[in-house]
């Protein structure tokens, strides 16, 4: 069987390294599963650039990534982790010089992203802004599907938040991809999160909904009952934590006892903030559909 | 003379730029600077004080349990509950703590470091049966070489057997990183970005299936760290000696102590921990902890030079966009004026300095079975000796800990938010001394400092041009080729540089961000 390699640019701006660390704890496939083998039959990845984990440095690095951006134009994905400041055209970030100078995050982003064949936004610096971009933000942060649209680029752009997205949401993406081609709007909901991953609310699938229905609150940290007095944004967050757990499944955000902070959604953190705290202002908290 | 610079430094957390300027291969200068800047300070002006755990968590994906636990030690102090927390939630807050310092280890050694000493090319002439090995030799051998190739060529100098090993617990060590990401989540709900480890205690309770799940993980790795990764660190000191005699900063170490085994005392500098306080020099000789004598200099940082000089606490920070000396966001932060070296190395250097018993024992046990003198610490490869080290020793004292928990009893306190106050949280980070500075006014963040350990190790010059350790370390060395400069990234890698956590930026009187240029 003729089998294809699908390349990737992984491009960090104004971010934490969290989503690649995240996409690392990937149990099936492996993260060693997903650098060597063919992920689907058939198909590679081919992790072109990736600044954590690639072994080239300085301007090598980046020889390879211009270098693929000019014989694999149209063919490969890049994959955006962290914002785009773009404040003073973009200086807070930077990756690389060109003749001396330092080339912003920003223009490295409009450039690759001209020539990809899609967009996956990992994170929520990268889809809606996230911390970087939370008030008042310093730098002019923006996801990716802002400058996309700004910039007039023809690219499509799928969203996959999280503060880290839990590996399984990232890696099922990329395999519909290599199995079924890119997601159709009918894929996706009216934020660009695939509906198979971001299509119910925590709180629909929540072990701890009887509580909530029954009324019986937690009244401090660490008691039983639903958490929503004491600042559980699972009733507002679409996200699939409850049925697929983290880290192998040993654990959970509310599963520790902890309440959902809402980091699936756009409203993350200025809005799902404080996070301790019993909402109050529902309406702000709906994703705003468009 | 000539200028060799590298930008990115890939394999780090972060974004970071060097440059050296070459006379005759040695080199004269050397320059870090930070290329990112995100204003997390900024950001958690206003807030409610207890998101700062959360918040300051997503400095950095790599380490943000270091974060969470120097926020909650300032909130605790803040609120006044330093002496209140339960004894399991200590124990949980250091069994979190513990699994971020061994995933930041391991990921540090082998995902990050090692490559610069491996040789992956010479996998096509591999004809044993390791199914590892052997998957990167297809892999190579199908003409796919990303990330894996280009790299910087020249001295790679492991026997085949030795190459072919650490090649293959290069792809081992992915699976053990993980466990201890599964480790840490078991009590800390999930990670990257935990959520357990809160002001007043922890959320989750400790109960006998999470307990033996725990032990059983941290056994695991346990027996990873003693059989692969230190003899794996071992047979890199064997090949490339010279590394041991170079790379040293020659500054005073720091460490600001962490994992607490009591509550008493309350002050944190003097509270009993695994890893004491304090400074030591490359003497050994010793100076009590006094956060005090710390003040952030800024003369060849891109902030006003009135603002310099200053006690994190009473800092000023206000961008200066022109100024002709500055070549770094990172300021300079300075114990009595002088630069210290903090990280695995320092925490050990003091640990035996103090004669700490575990530190002590550790440290003289694996000389004199490596036949090395302690000397040979100060320099690159120590660093990544020290870091296993540290690995062995926070691992074997969890499987103690975990067995220390009683499950129902309490694991969190209650308490009042202040409408105003003050708290300072002190810790180590897996790359070194980390503190979290809150003032509280009006029940809602009125300043919020982070010194972080990248900013000791990768600061630039200060007020008297002293350089950075970073800096320091790479000054006087040779360089073989100016193309493939290895000597200088495999120095900068050994202080495990975490680039997000170093560049920030503090407005604390509410003053609007004024805009500069990177000249």
């Amino acid at each position: 069987m003729e089998t294809k390699r699908q390349p990737v640019i992984w491009l960090q701006g104004a971010g934490c390294t969290g989503c690649s660390i995240s996409i690392m704890n990937s149990v099936s496939p492996s993260i060693k599963n997903l650098l060597l083998d063919e992920v689907v039959p058939g198909s590679f990845l081919q992790l072109v650039f990736h600044p954590t984990l690639m072994v080239a440095t300085g301007e090598a690095s980046i020889e390879v990534m211009l270098d693929t951006r000019e014989k694999e134009e149209g063919r490969y994905i890049l994959v955006m982790e962290g914002g785009i400041p773009t404040a003073r055209g973009g200086i807070f970030a930077t990756v690389g010089e060109k003749k001396g100078e330092p080339v912003t995050v920003l223009s490295r982003f409009i450039n690759l992203a001209r020539g990809s064949l899609a967009i996956i936004a990992v994170g929520d610096c990268a889809t809606f802004g996230g911390i970087p971009a939370a008030r008042p933000n310093p730098t002019g942060c923006k996801g990716a599907k802002d400058v996309v649209e700004e910039e007039k680029i023809d690219v499509p752009v799928i969203n996959v938040p999280g503060c880290p997205p839990h590996p399984d949401w990232f890696v099922g993406t990329v395999a519909h991809i290599l199995l079924y081609g890119l997601m159709s709007s009918d894929d996706l909901d009216e934020l660009n999160r695939p509906k198979i991953f971001y299509g119910q609310l925590i709180h629909e699938n929540c072990p701890r909904r009887p509580y909530f229905d029954e009324g019986k609150f937690a009244r401090k940290l660490g008691e039983e009952g639903c958490l929503y007095e004491l600042g559980c944004k699972g009733p507002f967050t679409y996200a699939d934590c409850p049925l697929r757990h983290w880290n192998g499944g040993v654990n959970w955000v509310i599963g520790a006892g902890s309440p959902c902070l809402g980091c699936t959604e756009p409203s993350f953190p200025d809005i799902t903030g404080p996070f301790y705290k019993k909402i109050s202002h529902w309406e702000k908290l709906k994703p705003s559909l468009k | 003379m000539e200028k060799v610079i590298i930008d990115p430094v890939t394999r780090i957390e972060g974004h970071l730029k060097v440059e050296v300027t070459l006379d005759r291969g040695i080199v004269k200068e050397a320059r870090t600077s930070g290329t990112l800047f995100r204003g997390f300070e900024i950001i958690l002006k206003g807030r409610d004080p207890r998101d700062a755990s959360q918040i300051t968590q997503r400095v950095c994906g790599v380490c943000p349990i270091a974060h969470a636990t120097a926020s909650v030690f300032a909130l605790d102090q803040a609120f006044g509950l330093e002496d209140k927390i339960p004894s399991n939630a200590r124990i949980i807050r250091n069994l979190i703590l513990g699994s971020n310092f061994l995933q930041s280890n391991i990921l540090h050694f082998y995902h990050l470091a090692a490559l610069d000493f491996v040789d992956l090319n010479r996998l096509a002439r591999y004809q044993g049966e390791d199914a590892r090995v052997r998957a990167l030799k297809e892999f190579l051998a199908g003409g796919n070489s990303s990330p894996f190739l280009p790299r910087y060529e020249g001295d790679y100098r492991l026997d085949d057997r030795a190459n072919e090993e650490l090649a293959s617990h290069y792809l081992l060590a992915l699976e053990v990183r993980r466990k201890t990401h599964e480790m840490l989540a078991i009590f800390g709900g999930k990670m990257p970005h935990s959520v357990s480890m809160v002001a007043g205690g922890v959320t989750e309770k400790p109960t006998v299936d999470k307990i033996s799940a725990f032990l059983w993980r941290v056994n695991e790795i346990r027996e990873f760290i003693d059989n692969v990764y230190l003899s794996d660190v071992m047979r890199i000191t064997e090949k490339y000696g010279d590394y041991l005699e170079m790379g040293a900063s020659g500054y005073r170490f720091l460490s600001y102590g962490a994992f607490n085994l009591d509550q008493d005392p309350i002050d944190q500098t003097k509270r009993s921990r695994l890893y004491p306080q304090g400074l030591a020099d490359v003497a050994l000789k010793l100076t009590d902890l006094e956060p005090d004598r710390i003040t952030e200099q800024v003369k060849n940082s891109w902030y006003e030079d009135e603002t310099t000089n200053r006690h994190p606490f009473r800092g000023d920070t206000v961008p200066s966009e022109n100024k002709s000396r500055g070549y770094s966001w990172i300021k300079a932060p300075r114990y009595d004026g002088e630069p210290c070296e903090v990280g695995p190395l320092a925490r050990l250097v003091i640990g035996y300095s103090l004669s700490h018993p575990p530190v002590r024992d550790l440290v003289e046990k694996s000389l004199s079975r490596m036949k090395l003198k302690f000397p040979n610490l100060l320099s690159c490869l120590g660093r990544h000796l020290a870091r296993a080290l540290d690995t062995k020793l926070v691992a074997d004292a969890m499987a103690e800990w975990v067995l220390q928990l009683k499950p129902g009893e309490p694991v969190y306190v209650a308490y009042e938010l202040p409408e105003e106050a003050e708290g300072m949280g002190l810790t180590e980070a897996p790359r070194g001394s980390l503190g979290h500075w809150i003032r509280i006014k009006g029940g809602v963040i009125d300043n919020y400092q982070l010194v972080v350990p990248t900013t000791w190790n990768a600061s630039p010059r200060d007020d008297s041009n002293q350089p950075g350790p970073v800096e320091k370390a790479l000054t006087g060395i040779k360089v073989r080729d100016s193309r493939n400069p290895l000597e200088v990234v495999r120095i900068i890698r050994s202080f495990d540089p975490c680039l997000a956590c170093a560049v920030h930026f503090v407005t604390p009187k509410g003053r609007e961000l004024e805009w500069f240029r990177i000249s």
